[in-house]
């Protein structure tokens, strides 16, 4: 779904959430090649390496997400997870919630023989390699009291060129990784959701409902 | 009564918060709930709401800045359209309660001194330094005064207040326009230019407004925080360019024939590199209190485009051949004009060297391209009289300026490395491909 659709959906779905008429929603999606900033936008689009002409030439759109955390990259190939969900009443930790969402990705990793860990001071999911620490899955998150939009994104068979034209997350000496990547292995995006739906579900003491 | 909104506790171990955005602005009337302020703590963006309905009458946090969970970073005013939107005192204030407050709650005029010790010590104390102008005179007054004040063109700053704190009331200002001396257009657009700060233009003037494209933002934005980043300072040689004059005839039907153009631009990022392996400092960044220094000598060479200007880099230069360095240029160059440059090759340059001298600059003083240390300009290279073995002689003359940060390269070590520079373009050796 185009990035553009996406933040309109979510919006949407904030509101929709607040009012009641829907319940705890967890989107997973796949976007065309897209770079989001986040809410410090100064910082972020400064963490954009690559000039306009560049990143026009290569069909790669800019967005500013207003979300927390810094600059990242979206593309076919890597879930896009926007979770919705009202954290009241016993939620209310914005800090534990995304500890839970790097929960749910380590989990999800582990499906796939891979360890991935948290480090501190960086949120996300980090996967030990050769290189040094690889970043698997990042975290931005928006919360409108208490009501959850953004979240998270995993690369399952993204293609991580792309990730050049930027300092992912602002992190300028660490490296990205992608499931396949790590694994060697051919992986398909459907499997991979339904690992989301399971973990995350576990995690956040929810019944999935489709 | 005043409402106080404080920064919010987002989570059982977070103890501070950072302002990422107002989205009301003082003056605004809010309702409960509705989103108010935008923190930010890592990786989260969270959308605060009003604890209560009014005016925003005072904002004590400014976006960017970090304070304790549980302090006050605005005040909701009582919603009074007239001057005295002031905090709680434990006297009434002076002067007509507004009766135009949208406000629903009938509020008691009795207030809670001990819950909100900071709004009376504010009350006589100005916001800390307030940035601008424009700050201090919001500060002292109301909406309803600020507007009462732009249509007769009167400064605030000028009228005595006697409100809390000096704020300016309505009663203040009326009073002054009521008894001030008969002004001429002249005295009164005094104040008024005074105090448009950020108006670059006045309605009227003929003047085309074009926004920015993203590029020229860009550019905009770094060559501002390069000037505040970096001690500039500049160095000039010169230099005789005879004998590359002669190497370049010689040579340029073999650099044809092997697909490439020897060019003075060639030569000089050859000695650059070269004087670079010896002044290593020159290639290096400065990160907090460390000097990181970098093994590739990746030169950019800036090319200036319809569009604006671009910085393609030349990987490990160190490695490359004179021949090897015409070819990279050229390909930079065409591929930067037809906008076919790969996001990696406009990454990771140690050093940039640019030609001002292209559009006939004697010398340029450039600008820094951060995180570098340093940027060479070349001059223009035209025919000059020089002296050569104690005689007048005509030869290709030009001036390289040396632009460099003072933090961490000192005079000194900027002209040994220049002077590096200049011997080895005087005194190339052969050339051949």
């Amino acid at each position: 779904m185009p990035y553009g659709e996406a933040l309109e959906l979510q919006r949407e779905l904030v509101e929709r959430r607040r009012a009641g008429d829907v319940p705890d929603l967890l989107l997973l999606l796949q976007h065309p090649h897209v770079i989001t900033v986040g809410v410090k936008r100064e910082t972020g689009h400064a963490h954009i390496l690559a000039a306009p002409d560049v990143l026009a030439a290569r069909g790669v759109e800019v967005f500013d997400a207003g979300r927390g955390g810094d600059v990242t990259y979206h593309g076919p190939g890597q879930i896009v997870g926007y979770p919705i969900l009202d954290l009241r009443p016993d939620r209310c930790d914005v800090h534990r919630y995304v500890r839970d969402l790097e929960d749910v990705m380590i989990r999800v990793c582990a499906d796939y023989g891979v360890q991935a860990v948290r480090a501190p001071g960086m949120t996300g999911a980090w996967v030990p390699t050769p290189r040094g620490p690889e970043k698997v899955g990042a975290i931005g998150v928006r919360v409108s009291r208490w009501i959850t939009s953004h979240g998270f994104a995993f690369n399952v068979t993204a293609d991580l060129e792309y990730f050049r034209l930027i300092v992912p997350c602002g992190i300028g000496d660490r490296g990205v990784a992608s499931l396949a990547g790590l694994t060697g292995r051919a992986l398909a995006i459907p499997e991979a959701e339904d690992a989301f739906v399971r973990h995350f579900c576990d995690v956040f003491d929810r019944e999935p409902a489709r | 009564m005043p409402t106080p909104v404080l920064m919010p506790q987002m989570g059982e171990s977070i103890a501070e918060g950072t302002i990422v955005r107002w989205i009301k602005k003082v003056g605004d009337p809010v309702e409960r709930d509705e989103p108010l302020f935008e923190i930010s703590t890592d990786k989260v963006d969270a959308e605060i709401p009003s604890p209560g309905a009014g005016i925003l009458s005072e904002i004590r946090v400014k976006e960017g800045e970090t304070v304790a969970v549980n302090s006050v970073v605005a005040t909701i005013g009582e919603g009074v359209q007239d001057g005295e939107a002031v905090p709680a005192q434990p006297a009434p204030p002076a002067g007509p309660q507004g009766d135009g407050s949208p406000s629903p709650k009938s509020r008691p005029a009795e207030t809670k001194p001990a819950a909100r010790p900071a709004a009376g010590v504010e009350a006589s104390a100005r916001p800390a330094a307030p940035a601008s102008k424009e700050e201090a005179r919001r500060a002292r007054s109301s909406p309803l005064v600020r507007r009462i004040a732009r249509e007769h063109d009167v400064d605030i700053e000028a009228i005595q207040g006697s409100g809390i704190g000096g704020r300016v009331t309505k009663h203040d200002i009326l009073g002054y326009l009521e008894h001030r001396p008969a002004v001429d257009g002249e005295a009164a657009r005094a104040p008024a230019a005074q105090r448009a700060p950020d108006v670059t233009f006045r309605p009227g003037e003929s003047v085309s407004v074009v926004p920015m494209t993203v590029m020229r933002k860009k550019i905009a934005e770094h060559m501002v925080l390069s000037r505040r980043t970096s001690a500039h300072v500049h160095t000039v040689f010169e230099v005789n360019y005879g004998r590359l004059a002669k190497l370049r005839e010689e040579h340029r039907a073999a650099y044809e024939q092997a697909g490439a153009k020897l060019t003075y631009v060639a030569f000089i990022a050859k000695a650059v590199a070269d004087a670079l392996q010896a002044v290593p400092v020159l290639n290096a960044s400065i990160d907090g209190d460390n000097v990181v220094y970098r093994k590739d000598i990746n030169i950019g060479i800036a090319v200036a485009l319809d569009w604006g200007l671009i910085v393609p880099v030349i990987p490990r230069a160190e490695e490359k051949s004179l021949l090897g360095l015409c070819r990279a240029i050229a390909d930079l160059a065409s591929r930067a004009r037809a906008k076919q440059l790969k996001p990696e090759e406009v990454q990771g340059g140690t050093f940039t060297i640019t030609n001002p001298g292209g559009f006939g600059a004697q010398f340029g003083l450039p600008i820094i391209n951060q995180p570098q240390v340093a940027i060479l300009g070349v001059g223009s290279i035209e025919k000059r009289v020089t002296v050569v073995d104690d005689a007048i002689a005509v030869r290709p003359m030009g001036y390289l300026a040396l632009g460099f940060d003072h933090r961490l390269v000192d005079g000194a070590v900027a002209d040994r490395f220049m002077g590096m520079v200049k011997q080895r373009l005087e005194n190339f050796e052969d050339c051949g491909v």
